[in-house]
């Protein structure tokens, strides 16, 4: 698809026909939902969240106005809607470092006793990362998704996020040590 | 426990997640669907938010019309009645024929 007529479909949208809608959808909901699952972990809260931005995103096509490409819009979109959701499901951070597997644990102890050997891309790495985010609160997880995960700039992310760059630069070093803080309770839990 | 690096070695972990794009089958026929139902259902709540609207008009103006009723006095002076002087003005020649002699 094609940027003219990527606008033109928007046009026609703002123009009533809703149903020039649906190609938009078809094209941008692989993004929306890969972004969508960094965030949520169930298939239901995934979904919601993605419905949720759809529909936002055509409720609001008005404020669209063509300067930048309507996949930065619309991600803007999706990161706020991924905020609003982790800050609306806090209470699942408050789950105990003591029901970690035993893969993950396996992985700990490997690291705790050479931390060169312990591979990153193994799934106890991966699912204890996933742990850990999910104990973080909403600002801290969402600035270590976009800074230390997904690598963007602190521009980008006051961009996407609707705050100042101060104000990110303030929430990126508060997450690194409400993450380090995590991870020193995990130890505690496990060796002490 | 170094634990700067396990922070390290877990990012670099989270980094080499591959991005999930999976999407649901028929998603965006959902979404449409959905567009299109809650169109429905607000053209129905602009009817329905109207017709409350004009109720609650017209039980305000039958409430003003009873109280305009009740607190009215009632007129004990039957000339003021137009049934009364209706009959009179019908009925005025016949009361004359009978007055003369």
């Amino acid at each position: 698809m094609e940027e003219r007529s990527e606008a033109e479909l928007i046009a026609a949208v703002l123009q009533g026909d809703s149903a020039s809608f649906e190609p938009l959808v078809a094209k941008y909901s692989p993004r929306v939902f890969a972004t969508a699952r960094r965030y949520a972990r169930r298939d239901s809260e995934i979904e919601d969240i993605a419905q949720e931005v759809w529909l936002k995103a055509f409720d609001k096509l008005k404020s669209f106005r063509g300067e930048a490409p309507f996949e930065h819009w619309l991600m803007r979109m999706t990161v706020r809607t991924c905020y609003d959701f982790l800050r609306g499901h806090q209470r699942n951070r408050e789950a105990s470092f003591s029901e970690i597997s035993e893969p993950e644990e396996d992985w700990l102890d490997r690291f705790v006793a050479e931390p060169g050997n312990a591979a990153e891309d193994a799934d106890a790495a991966k699912a204890l990362i996933n742990r850990v985010l999910d104990r973080l609160s909403p600002e801290a997880r969402l600035v270590i998704q976009l800074l230390e995960i997904e690598d963007r700039s602190v521009k980008e992310i006051a961009v996407l996020t609707g705050w100042s760059v101060p104000l990110v630069k303030v929430r990126a070093f508060r997450a690194r040590a409400e993450m380090r803080k995590i991870l020193a309770r995990m130890a505690k839990d496990k060796y002490l | 426990m170094n634990l700067a690096r396990l922070q390290q070695t877990l990012i670099a972990a989270a980094r080499r997640q591959e991005p999930d794009e999976r999407v649901p089958y028929a998603f965006e026929k959902r979404i449409i669907a959905l567009i299109a139902e809650r169109a429905a259902v607000s053209g129905r709540a602009l009817w329905a938010r109207g017709l409350w609207r004009a109720a609650v008009s017209c039980v305000v103006l039958a409430v003003l019309c009873g109280a305009v009723s009740f607190f009215t006095p009632a007129a004990g002076d039957n000339s003021k009645d137009l049934s009364q002087d209706f009959e009179n003005t019908l009925l005025a020649s016949v009361d004359q024929s009978d007055a003369t002699p």
